[in-house]
């Protein structure tokens, strides 16, 4: 009874796994009248707003919020001392990273502030507007420390520990090592290297972050209104740190403006808008405004990466040897930590190959700057720009074409299961069909063809490739192992109502992807009802199955197999009821679009609305005995692999203007493998959207800071992110190896864009670089990078500071005396002194 | 500073003369949510750069984040919600739900005013004039191609043509 064929060998009635179906829930975003935490509005609610640290290291001497208390409007002002007597501190380590140390964390510090931006104070009014005015009227005396700010230099005997209480600034390493690394290397016919860099960036999520949290102090009980992916996580977050039992949380997510990793970290002055709801006991609402984004959500992708490659003489890659550094900010962000993404890339590079020996090294390390942590492809676009970058040098090397290097030594097709040299195991992958797919898809040699002839007329055009591999359906062992209460698992509970509709109640979340599409597809085909029959609620703890959200691609590998086992459950209770209804064998009959017919002829006996109605108000003429079970739970996790892993390849095709530097992109392509898809529709734009904020990473985005620590781009007109014009079409292709995990057989799908992205654009633009023998290796790709590699501008990379910046001009800055005013801050030219150190 | 609203204005949102004493530096976009409770066009970047609070004022297209409401005194303003209302981009809309061109929802509002300004000013546009219209909408979630997809589509629908 329970077997899914697939979809699209048979144009059956009632088959929605597999087709492009449009989502449910877009209507109401398309008339203006989804429902956005901002668009929230209660009696009695009030706003808070953050004084926020103007220095990146600073002693808090004094508050003074006797001005901004006084304005009209006003209600409280709260420092870190009125608010730690109300919440526990968290420290964000995990167990199984072994010698991980991070500090305690509080909604707002005790005593310093550790990074440029961070809350230090709030005021609550009865306006966001009158909440700011007062922010620039709060009087804060600090007493400006060194700041640790470089990461190549965090560990040097110089820099002073951000919590000297650890000892250091190091707040993880580690080395994943196997077979004979030294051997492989003194016994290569070639070996190539280079040094790689990831600029600091962040996720930019257009609605910003957002909490409304009210607090009833007659019933106990707080509700949270809050843009995160994961409501059960942060219910528990909730309880724990403000002291309370869990079931007195509620977390109710409405619309959320995406997220991309963003929205699933545990944010101080997201804590602290709970804890001062509770302490007022009302409404509290918190809206980061743009600046307070780019200071205050978790930034990304900081590492510098020295890398090399041994290939013998075949061209086979005989070992991959990488060292790599991150820079994380004052503290490991809760409850994921801030060590995944290094632990990530030392997991993850050399990924798609064939090779025996291995050895990567990552250092992650304490700064003064604002906090970093996962964001979309954890590590993915890192591990995946090194092992291609060094791909193509070692094809170079041996004067062999990339496809033909790649062809020698990706994991062939039809050799799993196996494990990879950094320990990760492959259930099935499909690299060789994806990278023929993708050449079908691209006409490669008429590209290469076009390429010479522009050549000749001074037109530099490059072709870029890049295999990947995607972690997707995490198991405990991601974070759960560690001692975090993050779910792995997920449920879903189904209902056939009396009117013979579905609702269906999943643990995962929706931020756009599209989870309550696949969702009620699943649903509606193993229920086997019409699609437009099936009701789908997600994102709130007092009303859908204990689930982990939204997070590291598992919406539709775990949340949809929940959603495919509880609709199975529901249909085989409802056709128990049928073979009592109509004396037949349950077997013997199905439920087909909302019909129970015969099994084998396919005769429609009785609509499933008659047999719900029955049960629900004419239960005294069924069987006394029967059970009658019209809703059931099924809760999935996975059993065998710890993530099941995706695969795929990109290409990019791109023009350089070897006279300014700039970048056209002219075509991206993109073939993957997610395993069973659900809605090619939704799969195809999370691929384009993935590639895309890779490309914005690669070419545009960084979050420049100066030496001093102060963040330089606090606007969107200041941190570049990709805008339609420059963005190219994108063609999306795929290979399907499902995952025997589940019945349903989806793996992940939306961080492959992402993951792979970053590392074709590199190489696209090396290789149209290839006449003059110039190659780039630190993102963001600017004009001036490019220049500089073709020696037309002077080099002078690493560094921080963009041109002409204000910072250039600022020197260190010196531990003050202590009484000295927060308004000597104004002098600075930085931004972020300007903006939180208003007066 | 906190001010009493002192500036009387008088303007006409989605068809609805509406009157109201605002603060000199409320700008459009908080008029429209926080006074009107119109909260379909959203607050994004506050700097012009996003579009998100993309509205039209008398028949153009503005940034709801950099208009001040105080200088909007015998305007026409329209939102998402009125154009919806009026059924003027309905063809828009189902082609935005049908291409999945909306995935969060937060740009989608700006972004379909933007693209009905478009198609009005030039019904027949390339994929690169499509392009290059929105390239003030920041969309972090598409990615673009599939919002240009349905701008094409419905251009060439509008034009009596299938779409590409």
């Amino acid at each position: 009874m329970n077997e899914i064929i697939d979809p699209r060998s048979v144009d059956r009635p009632n088959s929605y796994i597999g087709k492009s179906i449009p989502r449910p829930n877009a209507r109401k975003l398309v008339e203006g009248r989804g429902q956005f935490v901002d668009d929230i509005v209660m009696p009695r609610m009030v706003h808070v707003a953050f004084v926020r640290s103007p220095h990146p290291h600073a002693k808090i001497l004094r508050i003074d919020g006797a001005e901004a208390i006084a304005m009209p409007g006003v209600v409280r002002l709260f420092t870190g001392a009125d608010l730690a007597k109300h919440c526990e501190p968290w420290v964000a380590v995990l167990a199984h990273l072994k010698g991980m140390k991070s500090a305690p964390q509080l909604p707002l510090p005790l005593e310093r502030a550790t990074w440029a931006g961070e809350a230090v104070a709030a005021v609550v009014a009865e306006t966001r507007a009158v909440a700011e005015d007062a922010v620039a009227c709060v009087r804060i005396e600090y007493e400006p420390l060194p700041a640790a700010v470089d990461m190549e230099t965090a560990l040097s005997p110089g820099t002073p520990a951000i919590h000297p209480d650890l000892g250091d600034n190091l707040c993880f390493q580690r080395v994943n090592e196997s077979g004979k690394v030294d051997e492989a290397f003194a016994a290569a016919h070639k070996v190539v290297e280079a040094t790689f860099h990831s600029a600091r960036h962040t996720g930019v999520t257009l609605e910003p972050r957002s909490i409304l949290a009210d607090y009833n102090r007659g019933s106990a009980k707080l509700t949270v209104y809050h843009a995160t992916q994961a409501p059960h996580m942060m219910q528990g977050v909730f309880a724990k740190h403000l002291r309370m039992p869990e079931g007195d949380v509620r977390v109710i997510c409405s619309d959320i403006g995406g997220s991309y990793g963003i929205k699933v970290h545990v944010y101080p002055d997201e804590v602290a808008t709970a804890v001062i709801a509770k302490i007022m006991a009302r409404p509290v609402k918190f809206i980061a405004d743009r600046l307070e984004s780019f200071a205050t959500d978790i930034h990304a992708r900081d590492h510098r990466i020295t890398a090399r490659m041994a290939v013998d003489a075949e061209g086979r890659i005989t070992a991959i040897d990488i060292d790599d550094l991150t820079g994380i900010g004052p503290y490991s962000v809760y409850p994921r930590t801030s060590a995944v993404e290094g632990n990530q890339v030392v997991n993850l590079v050399g990924g798609p190959y064939d090779f025996a020996n291995f050895r990567a090294k990552t250092t992650v390390v304490f700064q003064n700057k604002t906090p970093t942590c996962q964001y979309r492809a954890v590590g993915h676009p890192i591990a995946t720009a090194v092992t291609e970058g060094l791909v193509d040098l070692a094809a170079e090397a041996l004067g062999l074409d990339p496809v033909e290097l790649r062809r020698r030594n990706l994991m062939q097709d039809g050799t799993y299961p196996r494990t990879s040299p950094a320990g990760m195991k492959f259930e099935g992958l499909s690299h060789e069909k994806s990278l023929d797919t993708l050449l079908g898809m691209i006409d490669y040699a008429g590209l290469r063809a076009e390429q010479e002839r522009l050549r000749a007329k001074g037109v530099h055009r490059g072709i870029g490739l890049a295999s990947f591999i995607e972690l997707t359906n995490p198991s405990p062992f991601m974070y759960g192992i560690g001692g975090a209460r993050i779910s792995a698992q997920d449920g879903c509970t189904v209902r056939i109502d009396p009117d013979g509709s579905v609702m269906a109640a999943t643990g995962v979340t929706e931020q756009g992807q599209g989870t309550e599409a696949i969702i009620r597809q699943i649903v509606a085909e193993a229920v086997g009802v019409p699609i437009g029959e099936v009701r789908v609620i997600t994102g709130d703890t007092l009303t859908t199955p204990y689930g982990g959200g939204t997070w590291a691609c598992r919406g539709a590998g775990i949340g949809g197999e929940a959603a495919l086992q509880s609709g199975l459950a529901v249909k085989e209770a409802a056709l128990k009821v049928a073979g009592a209804m109509l004396q037949a064998q349950p077997d013997a009959l199905d439920l087909i679009d909302g019909q129970i017919v015969e099994r084998k002829t396919g005769q429609a006996r009785m609509p499933l609305a008659e047999l719900a109605r029955i049960v629900y108000f004419r239960g005294d003429t069924l069987p006394p005995d029967l059970p009658r079970e019209l809703m059931q739970t099924r809760h999935f996790i996975t059993k065998e692999y710890p993530f099941a892993f995706t695969n795929g390849v990109q290409a990019c095709w791109l023009e350089v203007d070897i006279d300014t530097g700039m970048v056209n992109l002219l075509k991206h392509w993109c073939v993957e493998d997610c395993g069973r898809i659900i809605n090619p529709l939704l799969v195809d734009e999370q691929v384009r959207g993935g590639i895309v904020q890779g490309i914005g990473g690669a070419l545009y985005e960084h979050c420049v800071y100066s030496p001093e620590g102060q963040l330089l781009v606090g606007s969107m007109a200041d941190y570049l992110v990709p805008m339609a014009a420059e963005m190219p079409d994108i063609e999306v292709g795929h290979v399907e190896t499902p995952t025997r995990e589940s019945l349903l057989g989806a793996k992940g799908a939306g961080e492959a864009g992402t993951a792979g992205a970053p590392a074709a654009v590199m190489n696209a633009i090396n290789d149209a670089l290839k006449p003059f023998g110039a190659k780039v290796f630190a993102q963001p790709f600017t004009p001036e990078r490019i220049l500089a590699a073709l020696g037309k501008v002077p080099a002078r990379w690493p560094v921080e500071s963009p041109a002409g910046s204000p910072s250039a001009a600022t020197p260190a800055p010196q531990p003050r005396a202590p009484g000295v005013q927060a308004q000597a801050a104004e002098k600075s030219p930085s931004l972020l002194a300007r903006m939180f150190g208003r007066r | 500073m906190s001010a009493i609203p002192d500036i009387a204005v008088s303007l006409t949102v989605n068809g609805e003369r509406v009157s109201r004493r605002i603060e000199a530096r409320r700008h459009l976009i908080d008029f429209l949510r926080l006074d009107l409770g119109l909260m379909g066009s959203h607050t994004g970047c506050e700097h012009g750069v996003c579009g998100a609070c993309t509205v039209r004022v008398d028949g153009r297209i503005v940034r709801g984040c950099l208009v001040l409401a105080a200088s909007l005194d015998g305007s026409q303003v329209e939102t998402i919600e009125g154009v919806s209302d009026s059924g003027e981009i309905v063809d828009l809309q189902e082609a935005f739900i049908a291409r999945n061109a909306c995935q969060c929802g937060y740009c989608t509002s700006g972004m379909l005013m933007t693209a009905a300004d478009l198609l009005k000013a030039n019904p027949r546009p390339t994929r690169e004039e499509i392009r290059e219209h929105i390239s003030g909408n920041y969309c972090r979630c598409t990615g673009y191609h599939a919002i240009v997809d349905a701008v094409e589509t419905v251009a060439a629908k509008r034009n009596g043509r299938a779409g590409p």
